[in-house]
């Protein structure tokens, strides 16, 4: 199972540590990132393997949810299906 | 990205953080037809437990989804057998045990709503049948959750006069046993012609008697998003319009077919239909009217909405239809005068008008919704703009209905707030001539020629 996080903020030193570090807890493996700032405008979308998860994906979701509060972010995690049948036939 | 394009993924994402995108519901349908025979306090306890019991894990399963996904799923909800099928020959004070019992469940499960307070009374009444419409007013006054809906013609049985006079009475004694709530018993009211089995929306879900013991039907929403893809498609032309449409409505739908497919394996409920509605909610940005804006009118009302709402309604089900393997419910555009904050501005400044409204339910999926007229407002008017609209459904082989709020005393330019997803109506004006007549005569209007297909 993959998921796919997006993150979108104000930039700031940091970001993609904070988000690895919270993959890293949760055994969830970073496959790809595409990355850019625009006129200090964060965003990053990662690609994410859950075959190893530590715990449920909702809490997993949960805790992005908090990390994406704490530092001014918002950060979505999401189950690759939606994407797949939304824009794929 | 390896496997999903990266515009994609913010399209979706601002899809839903911007345009509004949602699931507006998944209800569960469940059969009572298993709960009838005893006393009404054994038919009560049945209804009570098949619905905690079926509907336990419906809410936990929704949020679940919602987090999985990281789409909202705005309501989850019930939709029962019409309680008249199942309350049969008891009296009205039974029936109204029945509503609480409803209530109770739909509390104890944490859904939104629960529909089904119903009868089928296209050709006539059964035993009962009476008593049970008798109890709506009293049984919407009473409860907070049930909501109530009455067939009363279809294209092959043509209209039961009987019913539309009687429903004219229910409506404004609903209005009055809620005078103190702005009348909101009539919100939880409709009135239909050719009512589908499946619909999950309220006010008029139930569940149909040729439908599986229970089922899973998904209604989708986003309205936001088709006017932000009109908006961004610029000054294309109608042929270019009605693609665009058709693009936004399969993604919407593809979302809906997702999550009704993974509620329905997670709840181990067959899967029923996906309602491919654009339902409005009072939200600015999240209108239907707004949609109709964008496509080149100065206001929703002017000249050219109906042909505009014509084209909109045509496109989503083109879009929709390949998304979903299985169809249904009311499937088009809503135009709920209350939940549409474009519908409510343009009521406000006198653009759109009931007359014009009536219109534009002859070319999209539902009719004269959630409109408030003025409290002395006679119930044979009511009963005259009921039969006005169910014509239209019967003649044109398709659903129609009304759910009108006389809100006691509120006079036309007044304004009634139910607040949530029921909004806040402007009280609008109706022609006050009299059908009384007409509607006096009760009996019924025969089935229209081309209802004989066989």
């Amino acid at each position: 199972m993959q998921a796919v996080i997006a993150v979108t903020g104000k930039d700031s030193v940091g970001i993609i540590a904070d988000v690895s570090l919270e993959c890293k807890k949760y055994e969830v493996n970073i496959i790809d990132v595409s990355q850019t700032v625009l006129k200090d405008y964060f965003v990053m979308i990662m690609l994410v393997d859950l075959s190893a998860l530590k715990g449920s994906f909702s809490e997993f979701v949960d805790h992005m949810n908090k990390l994406g509060e704490s530092r001014g972010l918002v950060i979505h995690t999401m189950h690759e299906d939606i994407f797949n049948s939304m824009h794929k036939i | 990205m390896i496997s999903i394009n990266k515009d994609e993924i913010l399209e979706t994402i601002n899809m839903i953080d911007d345009e509004h995108l949602d699931i507006r519901t998944i209800t569960m349908g469940i059969s009572l037809l298993d709960c009838a025979g005893g006393g009404i306090d054994t038919l009560c306890s049945n209804i009570y437990d098949k619905i905690t019991k079926s509907a336990e894990n419906l809410v936990k399963t929704g949020e679940d989804i919602e987090k999985k996904y990281g789409i909202p799923i705005i309501h989850k909800r019930v939709s029962v057998t019409p309680i008249a099928l199942v309350g049969g020959d008891i009296s009205s004070g039974d029936y109204i045990k029945i509503a609480r019992t409803l209530d109770r469940a739909a509390n104890a499960v944490g859904i939104n709503f629960i529909g089904g307070y119903s009868a089928l009374v296209q050709k006539g009444y059964l035993n009962g049948t009476k008593a049970f419409i008798e109890s709506i007013p009293e049984a919407l006054a009473e409860t907070e959750l049930v909501c109530s809906s009455v067939n009363v013609a279809t294209t092959k049985a043509g209209i039961n006069m009987d019913a539309v006079a009687e429903m004219g009475r229910v409506i404004k004694r609903a209005a009055q046993l809620t005078a103190d709530r702005n009348s909101i018993a009539c919100a939880k009211l409709v009135v239909f012609a050719n009512v589908p089995n499946d619909n999950p929306f309220m006010a008029g879900a139930f569940h149909g008697v040729g439908e599986p013991d229970r089922v899973i039907n998904v209604g989708v929403s986003g309205p936001g998003v088709v006017a932000a893809a009109i908006r961004n498609a610029g000054d294309c032309n109608i042929t270019e319009l009605a693609d665009v449409i058709k693009k936004t409505a399969f993604k919407i739908t593809r979302m809906g077919q997702l999550v009704a497919k993974e509620a329905s394996e997670r709840l181990s409920v067959p899967f029923g239909i996906v309602d491919l509605s654009l339902a409005p909610t009072p939200a600015v940005g999240d209108s239907v009217a707004y949609v109709l804006e964008e496509m080149g009118l100065e206001v929703c009302g002017a000249a050219g909405t109906t042909a505009c709402l014509a084209l909109l309604n045509d496109a989503v089900k083109k879009g929709g239809v390949m998304a979903s393997s299985h169809v249904g419910g009311l499937s088009g555009a809503f135009i709920p005068v209350s939940e549409d904050a474009g519908m409510i501005s343009a009521a406000e400044n006198g653009s759109l008008l009931i007359e014009k409204l009536e219109a534009m339910t002859a070319v999209c999926s539902v009719g004269l919704d959630m409109i408030a007229v003025p409290g002395d407002t006679t119930a044979e008017v009511i009963s005259g703009i009921i039969a006005d609209e169910i014509s239209i459904g019967v003649v044109n082989n398709k659903t129609t209905a009304v759910r009108l709020i006389p809100a006691v005393g509120k006079k036309a330019g007044d304004s009634v707030e139910f607040g949530g997803l029921l909004g806040q109506a402007p009280v609008m004006r109706v022609n006050t001539a009299s059908p009384r007549r007409f509607i006096s005569r009760g009996g019924r209007v025969p089935a229209p020629i081309h209802s004989l297909k066989n």
